[in-house]
């Protein structure tokens, strides 16, 4: 994408690890001068601390920073050059608006003279002029915000940071800064790395996304990429709306999903195999004759959204659907709807079932997820290494956590059209992947219960 | 009429209270050798324990106890206050170990805590005077460093510290421009309190000041008053300990009450 | 990856860190020490037999924790009423009369025995046990009132409201829901009473011409004359009830005693 005479940072196999927890792993990035490049991603999944081992306040545990070419790694914070935006603005309560502002300039023993004059141009950038002498604390969230961003540019830094910089604002007030950030990044002509958590405002900002989870980077891309052809259900789900449901490929530029079969533009999938289909809410068409349409449903709920409806749809075949739309349509009526082949984005399955890695015990009893299981037929050796599989929707949830053979917490659901997707994370720290029609809400613990049948061993070399 | 009775009972209870203490500042004000005989209004007390009219051993006595004082209460700020920004950023098991040491001294009766220094001294064959009376008076003044320090940290932002890192400060100047003057008044209620203890203590002093002749103030009255006269320039003496110590705390408390004030304003 | 231990700052208590195990944690540990060695330092328990047989160690330790425990009763009986009308706001509202029952807790306790015996002296009454006990309570009556006025501060005052609406007397609520939920103050204060009562030495020296002899004397006189080893093993026995008397109060009694700074 960036040739590397303008990466102006590269980062390199970086992972990181607080205790047993991976923060980070393996994470590999490009960052071009002068690119505003956000780090998307929810709380928890390492965006935070990439953005403080670029500014230095943390060390990775391997891997490399590159700054210019050189290797920052070992460079400690107060000289690298580059600025942070703090979240909680972290100006120095006992300095006035100025002396925060003149900070880093008078300890880079820049005259006098020329410190008065970046802090007056850096305050003007901010809006903030004539408030030089104003005690911080007296400033509100916004203007304390404005002085925080004032105090990093005035050093000129080479990047800029900014860590949920505008997520102790509220709405009206964000979507000014939005604006004035954007502004700000095209005047200066420096590269902005920022840290959300807010999709909408990544999309609004950003040169180039980052979508993060689990301490993994899981699409690069730029903000109309990354919504219109995400590479997983992760970062569809994130994204916007959307309907991501169960289909198969059955040819090249054919896919069968909800029961039916629709016209699509990808190639290249094989023939026959299971694949994650994405539609945008806005790209089902609805119209009120149903004789015409690819497919038929019932509307089940209508809601004016501003601009748009937004409805939830019955299919023929029983999967729910969200529609956005322009025009409403009455509740319990029939419609039709399709879908042009450019709007349904296919993506390969990450997988297809649970597998876990195991010993045997005895006959019929194995060793998985830290526990003993039960399973039928198989009749290995004891203690030899093998794998488990389990379908997703073989996997039995039960409330009394007691009740299981071990226990979960459910960390992320998806919604399928007609059932929900679950991971569920385990007290040894693995994943299994749930499908379920019973309704959990994320942080459930459950009771984690897998019957013999249903449990495939298969030899591990 | 209940609050009557209740009143009553209140000011009955502090004039027992403050009784001694009031008769001792009547009397300072009187010639008499004696405690309780009254010879008439006057000055004298006061005049001689100033101009020097006293035993040398008093006067040392008051200088010794305010240098240790001084010294002991300096030491204990600076390593109180750099102790309780490392626990600050401490996690787990060891700062539980710490704290737990650090609490030792302030639940430890005076004697426990006197006796087990002198041990530590005799053992290591130090001989005791005026230093390690300085270093006892360090050792259990620095945990109330900690205690007042503490909560200054634990108001702070902590981003401000890597703020100041971030715009160019080494952390030596991070520490002096940024951190100190944060937990300044902290510091300074520390020291108040780590000088007021150090004065006011007399059991961890009488354990390690050794046989060289070294008196406090504490140790000269108890020495004095197990001769049986109470010197009367201790009287005035008396009384001023107690009007500085009604002061230092009364300064104390007016900066606890504008902090808590202050802070529920934000 | 190389990092620069002063730019941790979890190092920078290292230096108190150090500290604290030379002059607390090994200073203790010598009591110990000393206390189960003799004077040629092997290991023995003639320190502990020593104070089993000799009678008049034992009859003075139990004589103390007898001051003690009067001591503690009276300083109970005169301080819950006085902590009770200060966190009453119905009858007492100023701030100041609280501060001045404080602030004696800070006065030199060798200042305040002192002027105890002074006062005595004035009103012409003997020293001797019964000047000890009043001495006593007089010097520790602060730390009594102190934690059972905070607990008695921070109460919620709708559970007795609650108690008057359900129908119990004034009487009933005060036993049934004020005195329990003061407990916590109470037993801290009790540590802050008793506490100090069994470990002083100066003041029943001056309290009573030296006629009357407590524990924390013997553990001094005994440490002066150079049997550091018995001095030691008293001191660890003196420990040892402290710490039984601890175990009765709780956490929160810590918590009291850190919020002591007025």
């Amino acid at each position: 994408m960036a040739n590397n005479s303008d990466t102006i940072i590269k980062i390199e196999h970086l992972s990181k690890a607080f205790g047993e927890k991976v923060v980070l792993d393996d994470i590999n990035l490009d960052i071009r001068r002068g690119e505003f490049i956000t780090l998307l991603g929810p709380s928890g999944c390492g965006k935070t601390t990439l953005l403080r081992m670029i500014a230095g306040f943390l060390q990775p545990d391997s891997g490399v920073i590159l700054m210019e070419g050189n290797d920052i790694s070992e460079v400690p914070p107060h000289r690298r050059p580059l600025n942070t935006v703090f979240q909680r603005y972290a100006l120095f309560p006992h300095l006035n608006v100025y002396d925060n502002i003149a900070f880093g300039l008078k300890l880079n023993k820049v005259p006098s003279a020329e410190i008065e004059s970046r802090v007056r141009k850096a305050l003007k950038m901010v809006s903030m002029t004539d408030y030089e002498d104003r005690d911080v604390n007296s400033l509100s969230g916004g203007q304390q915000q404005r002085v925080a961003i004032a105090r990093a540019i005035v050093n000129r830094p080479k990047v800029l940071l900014l860590d949920e910089p505008l997520a102790a604002l509220d709405l009206k007030m964000r979507k000014d800064m939005q604006m004035e950030l954007k502004q700000m990044h095209s005047e200066l002509g420096i590269t902005f790395i920022y840290v959300t958590h807010d999709q909408e405002e990544a999309l609004t900002l950003s040169d180039t996304v980052v979508v993060m989870s689990d301490g993994k980077i899981q699409q690069i891309g730029s903000p109309i990429d990354i919504y219109n052809e995400p590479v997983n259900s992760f970062v569809a789900d994130f994204i916007g709306e959307s309907n991501i449901l169960n289909g198969t490929m059955v040819h090249d530029r054919e896919v069968e999903f909800i029961g039916h079969s629709f016209e699509c533009v990808d190639e290249g999938f094989g023939t026959n195999i299971p694949v994650d289909v994405v539609v945008r809410p806005e790209d089902i068409y609805i119209i009120a004759n149903a004789e015409n349409a690819k497919f038929t449903g019932v509307v089940k709920s209508c809601i004016f959204k501003g601009v748009h409806y937004e409805m939830f749809v019955e299919t023929d075949k029983g999967y729910e659907l969200i529609i956005q739309d322009y025009n409403a349509f009455d509740v319990d009526s029939t419609v039709g709807m399709f879908i042009k082949p450019n709007d349904i984005h296919v993506m390969q399955k990450e997988r297809t079932c649970n597998t876990f890695e195991g010993k045997m015990l005895a006959d019929n009893k194995v060793e998985i997820l830290g526990a003993e299981f039960e399973c039928e037929n198989c009749t290995l050796n004891e203690g030899e290494n093998i794998y488990a599989t389990i379908n997703f929707d073989r996997v039995e949830l039960l409330d009394n956590k007691e009740d299981g053979i071990v226990m979960g917490e459910v960390v992320f659901i998806l919604y399928k059209g007609n059932h929900y997707h679950l991971t569920v994370l385990t007290d040894d720290g693995e994943k299994i992947y749930v499908d379920t029609n019973d309704i959990w809400d994320k942080g459930d613990i459950v009771g984690i219960s897998i019957a013999p049948s249903d449990l495939h061993i298969t030899k591990r070399v | 009429m209940k609050k009557f009775f209740a009143q009553s009972y209140l000011w009955l209870l502090l004039s027992l209270l403050y009784a001694p203490i009031i008769i001792i500042g009547v009397f300072s004000f009187t010639e008499a050798k004696v405690l309780g005989n009254w010879t008439g209004f006057s000055t004298k007390l006061y005049t001689s324990l100033f101009s020097g009219g006293v035993s040398n051993g008093l006067l040392s006595a008051i200088e010794n106890t305010f240098t240790i004082a001084i010294i002991a209460a300096a030491v204990s700020t600076v390593l109180g206050s750099i102790a309780a920004i490392g626990i600050h950023n401490m996690r787990g098991r060891k700062r539980q170990v710490i704290t737990l040491l650090n609490n030792i001294p302030m639940l430890n009766p005076d004697i426990i805590t006197g006796i087990s220094l002198f041990l530590l001294f005799v053992s290591l064959g130090i001989s005791q005077g005026y230093t390690t009376v300085v270093l006892a008076h360090i050792a259990f003044c620095t945990p109330y460093v900690v205690l007042s320090v503490m909560p200054r940290l634990q108001q702070m932002n902590p981003n401000i510290y890597e703020a100041a890192l971030d715009l160019g400060a080494t952390p030596f100047q991070a520490l002096r421009k940024i951190i100190i003057p944060e937990i300044r008044p902290g510091m300074i209620s520390g020291f108040i309190l780590a000088f007021t203890l150090s004065i006011d203590d007399f059991a961890v002093t009488i354990f390690t000041k050794g046989n060289e002749g070294l008196e406090t103030l504490s140790t000269f009255i108890y020495a004095d008053a197990r001769k049986g006269g109470l010197t009367p320039e201790l009287r005035p003496l008396s009384t001023i300990i107690f009007v500085t110590v009604l002061l230092l705390l009364i300064i104390i408390n007016v900066r606890a009450r504008r902090a808590a004030r202050k802070q529920g304003n934000i | 990856m190389k990092v620069n231990i002063f730019s941790r700052r979890s190092s920078w208590a290292l230096p108190y860190a150090i500290f604290l195990a030379i002059f607390v944690a090994l200073p203790l540990l010598l009591i110990v020490i000393y206390a189960f060695t003799n004077g040629a330092g092997e290991f023995s328990l003639d320190n502990f037999k020593k104070f089993v047989i000799q009678p008049e160690a034992v009859n003075t330790f139990i004589y103390s924790i007898g001051i003690a425990l009067v001591t503690t009763f009276l300083c109970i009986l005169l301080g819950y009423p006085a902590a009770y009308i200060l966190s009453n706001k119905n009858l007492n509202r100023s701030q100041t009369t609280v501060l001045l029952f404080i602030l004696p807790m800070w006065i030199n306790i060798l200042v305040r025995t002192l002027a105890t015996v002074a006062l005595f002296d004035f009103m012409h009454i003997p020293l001797g046990e019964g000047a000890l006990i009043f001495g006593m309570v007089y010097n520790f009556l602060p730390f009594m009132i102190y934690p059972i006025y905070n607990t008695l501060q921070k109460m919620d005052h709708s559970l007795i409201e609650a108690a008057e609406d359900l129908g119990a007397k004034p009487s009933t609520v005060f036993w049934k829901v004020t005195v329990p939920l003061s407990m916590p103050g109470i037993t801290s204060g009790i540590m802050m009473v008793f506490m100090p009562t069994i470990s002083t030495f100066a003041i029943a020296e001056l309290l009573t011409m030296n006629n009357i002899k407590l524990f924390g004397t013997t553990i001094q006189e005994n440490i002066n004359n150079g049997m550091w080893n018995y001095g030691a093993a008293l001191s660890l026995i003196m420990l040892v009830i402290i710490g039984i008397t601890s175990l009765f109060s709780d956490d929160d009694a810590q918590s009291q005693n850190e919020g002591g700074i007025i």
